[in-house]
């Protein structure tokens, strides 16, 4: 018995659960709940409005069906949308006063808010189970003028802000997940950049699903004023549970003129277990606006977890010379499925994006590259250039590359290509007549094969991502 | 609405027989309409709006062309046998070989046993008045190209002309064939249906011409089994009909199996034509080689969507996919789709695609040799096309469609 907990516990690193009181809302989708919500967020009266628009809206919405994994249907009645630490009611003011449990978990999970803090200079503003518990480094961010907190907090205290620019991405009019989010969405984080301010560190959240049967609603509004620059990370992950969660979070980025949004994201929530039992459905919509001009947005994309992904981080690039990046590592292993890429919108003149995607698929596992690349009639001079990468391991495993092509005008030039291969033979010989073992070889080759991703990610990330690379594919050769 | 226009019971049915299926496949027809982009394979090509903007009032029903003649210029840069079609009916066939016996040609009652329910399909089913059948015997090697000339004259009583083939290739044989299309009506539609089998080391070259300028619509579906060692060449050149779109499905079922498709698009006016492809590998050690190069002038549209398939048997495939296209003018439109959808690890899948004007560097290296603005330009886009039409092995349809369309 204890030796299977073992084993389940190297299988899943992240795979504990705290226990801590929770406060929830009643389960179940309807207005009362998105009224608790609101109340127990204690959020003004526009913001109410806000949500019960958006779930007006979804009553009449249907999920997409056009996604290549499909998956159970997902009862919205029986799932809790709040979930909180008790401890969160009355929030703490310093982090020594944290609930000593949930330090612990964050210990577990490899960020010690307190040694980050002092060694890596990394401002985390921890969001566990939907609420923001923590947000160090403030007075330092404050100092320049940034407004790093939680979503709660701006709604509260920027209004002006949250106002002009939340759902300016994502209207409340999108698809369904995304209005599901806009109606139910619980916490998150905000940051405006103030106008030529750079960003002195980068900014992290991590995201945790603690309790069961509840979904992780979270919203992300990033707002990047005139000339300014910041680099902002996310983490993702999830204890081990049977049942699937739904995890449909928004994200928005705003770039006006001259600024720059690098947004990273290590995801790894729980994929499962070997047959493809639970993990967490990863429904999230990511998009980012390049208002104004010589604005710049990139993505970079670790997913190694989650039972299904279904993503596609996008950039609309609406002010001229605005330039937008997507950098992609997905790997799926066992029964997990990923529906992954990007969009790219040129609207604006001499606009320029660049997609790189790495797949990699092994086990059971369906992995898609899915993109648009979309060039305007007046996005004169527009530039694009996409390379999607699949490795397949094994003959079980599917991988699929699905990209749309719109290009109207004809001063654009648009370059798409898309190479599907496995590990050559004498790739693996080489390696291993130099004396690594074959699962080494594999780490090390796959690793070369996302360089240029990994690359992307700040110093602190590539190393744990690349260490998640060959953990996400354990198993997977022999 | 479509339902009332149509005289169903009316028209002379008995005499073609198969009149429940016939009216089962319109009927289901009726149900769908006509494709539009809600569906994701018609998603660039809005046929139903095309038609609504086209077409004032489809005229449904059959053609009769009883002792009628028709006064056709033959191709006169080779010697070819021939097949020609008028409004969608057999005319005659003349064959070119010294045994005939072993090329067959029929024209037969349709058989209606498989059930593809696609719109343009169960409209084709409900009124292609008969199956023309062409069938290669076993070890025929067949030297003279086979034209099959497609007429539309003015006097068609319909606007809407279906046909069907089913062509086999039996074991050991080789044949080409070169559709011609040659439309004089205006605003018609038309609608193709192709059944190619090439079985054991046979080897098909299909080529599709569609030159002549012509207000017409067309839709084009070939379907293709190849078997152990079977071969089929594909070339299209796409650039007559106001609106068209072929889609080929080719099934490399067994191995050693191999399908190349080669397309042009050359459009001007606001003309819309889409290549639709769909490769299966389906057996191990198959081949797949796909090139199409768009040029699109005016208000053109041009589309292209490409699709790899290899299932888990598949190992050892080798799948190529290259989509160019060039946008000369700035109200000009691309879309593609390649696609790549794999089940196999052991493969070597690629696709490419690029869109864009002419580098201007080429144009100014090309002056600065003495070449107008204009005759540089048009040389680079005559090199940009002859590179697909060296693709044709048959050196005679080479050469003929290099003359035409110089």
């Amino acid at each position: 018995m204890r030796d299977k907990q073992i084993e389940d516990l190297k299988e899943y690193k992240y795979g504990f659960t705290t226990d801590i009181e929770n406060i929830r809302a009643p389960k179940g989708l309807n207005e009362e709940v998105i009224k608790f919500i609101s109340k127990i967020k204690k959020e003004p009266d526009w913001m109410l409005d806000w949500r019960l628009k958006a779930f007006e809206r979804l009553k009449n919405l249907k999920e997409p069906n056009w996604q290549k994994p499909k998956y159970p249907k997902i009862n919205y009645q029986d799932l809790y949308y709040y979930s909180a630490p008790k401890s969160a009611s009355d929030k703490p003011k310093s982090l020594d006063e944290l609930d000593p449990k949930l330090l612990e978990t964050y210990q577990k999970l490899g960020i010690p808010l307190q040694e980050q803090k002092r060694l890596n200079g990394i401002a985390v503003d921890a969001v566990f189970d939907s609420v923001s518990v923590a947000t160090t480094f403030k007075d330092k961010l404050t100092e320049k003028g940034i407004i790093f907190c939680s979503m709660s907090e701006a709604i509260q205290k920027h209004p002006e802000l949250v106002k002009k620019y939340l759902g300016s991405v994502i209207p409340v009019t999108d698809h369904y997940f995304a209005t599901l989010n806009s109606a139910v969405f619980t916490d998150g984080s905000f940051v405006y950049i103030p106008e030529g301010v750079r960003c002195p560190m980068e900014l992290s959240t991590y995201f945790r699903i603690n309790a069961s049967e509840t979904g992780q609603f979270e919203r992300t509004l990033i707002i990047a004023d005139k000339g300014s620059y910041v680099s902002y990370l996310e983490g993702c992950t999830a204890p081990m549970r049977d049942e699937n969660q739904l995890h449909a979070a928004n994200v928005e980025l705003v770039a006006l003129d001259d600024a720059e949004i690098k947004y990273s994201t290590v995801q790894n929530w729980y994929p499962g277990d070997k047959d493809g039992k639970g993990g967490i459905y990863n429904f999230v919509t990511k998009r980012g606006l390049c208002k104004g001009v010589n604005s710049k947005i990139s993505w970079t994309q670790v997913e190694t977890g989650s039972a299904i992904t279904w993503k596609y981080p996008s950039c609309i690039l609406q002010g001229d010379n605005s330039v937008g990046e997507f950098y992609s590592i997905a790997i799926t292993n066992n029964h997990q499925k990923a529906d992954t890429g990007t969009k790219m919108i040129h609207i604006g003149k001499n606009t320029k994006s660049k997609i790189i995607s790495k797949g990699i698929s092994a086990g059971y596992a369906d992995n898609t590259y899915r993109g648009l690349v979309d060039i305007f009639p007046k996005a004169k001079n527009a530039r694009n250039f996409t390379q999607c990468d699949s490795l397949l391991m094994g003959n079980k495993c599917g991988a699929h590359t699905v990209p749309y092509i719109k290009n109207r005008n004809s001063d654009s030039n648009i370059e798409h290509e898309a190479t599907t291969s496995k590990i050559s033979e004498e790739q693996l010989y080489y390696c291993q007549q130099r004396g690594l073992n074959s699962e080494e070889a594999v780490g090390l080759i796959v690793n070369g094969f996302c360089k240029e991703v990994l690359q992307q990610l700040p110093m602190e990330f590539a190393v744990e991502a690349q260490k998640l690379v060959g953990i996400s594919l354990e198993g997977s050769v022999g | 609405m479509l339902k009332e226009n149509l005289e169903f019971e009316s028209l002379t049915y008995e005499t073609l027989g198969n009149t429940k299926e016939r009216k089962e496949h319109f009927f289901k027809f009726v149900e769908s309409g006509f494709p539009s982009k809600k569906l994701e394979d018609w998603k660039f090509s809005d046929l139903k709006s095309i038609i609504n903007k086209n077409i004032k009032e489809l005229k449904f029903g059959f053609n009769t062309i009883e002792n009628k003649s028709y006064n056709l210029k033959f191709i006169k840069n080779f010697e070819h046998s021939k097949i020609v079609i008028l409004n969608g009916e057999f005319l005659s066939a003349d064959i070119l070989d010294i045994d005939k016996n072993k090329i067959e040609i029929k024209n037969e009652n349709l058989i209606f046993s498989e059930s593809l329910n696609e719109p343009l399909n169960n409209l084709n089913k409900a009124f292609a008045s008969k199956l023309i059948k062409l069938n290669v015997l076993e070890g025929k090697i067949v030297e003279k190209p086979l034209v099959i000339y497609h007429i539309c004259d003015l006097d068609s009583e319909t606007n809407l002309i279906n046909t069907r083939f089913e062509l086999t290739l039996h074991k050991n044989s080789s044949l080409s064939t070169l559709n011609l299309f040659e439309d004089k009506s205006v605003s018609g539609f038309n609608n193709h249906n192709f059944n190619i089998v090439i079985n054991k080391n046979s080897n098909l070259k299909n080529y599709i011409f569609d030159l002549n300028k012509n207000q017409n619509l067309r839709y084009s579906f070939t379907n293709i089994d190849i078997y152990e060692n079977g071969n089929s060449e594909n070339f299209i050149y796409s650039s007559g009909s106001k609106f068209s779109k072929y889609e080929i499905n080719s099934n490399l079922k067994e191995k050693y199996s191999s399908a190349f498709i080669n397309g042009i698009i050359n459009l001007d006016k606001n003309n819309h034509h889409e290549i639709k492809t769909n490769i299966n590998h389906l057996g191990e050690n198959t081949k797949s080689y796909q090139l199409i190069k768009s040029v699109l002038n005016d208000k053109s549209t041009g589309v292209y969507q490409g699709k790899i398939f290899v299932n888990d048997q598949a190992q050892k495939t080798d799948g190529y996919q290259l989509s160019k296209a060039l946008l000369l003018n700035e109200n000009t439109e691309f879309n593609g789709k390649p696609e790549l959808e794999i089940y196999a690890d052991d493969v070597k899948c690629s696709h490419g695609s690029t869109s864009g004007n002419l580098d201007e560097n080429s144009i100014f290296y090309l002056m600065s040799r003495g070449l107008n603005y204009d005759q540089a330009k048009k040389l680079l886009i005559d090199g940009f096309i002859n590179d697909v039409i060296e693709k044709i092995t048959n050196i005679e349809i080479q050469k003929y469609l290099k003359e035409v369309i110089n």
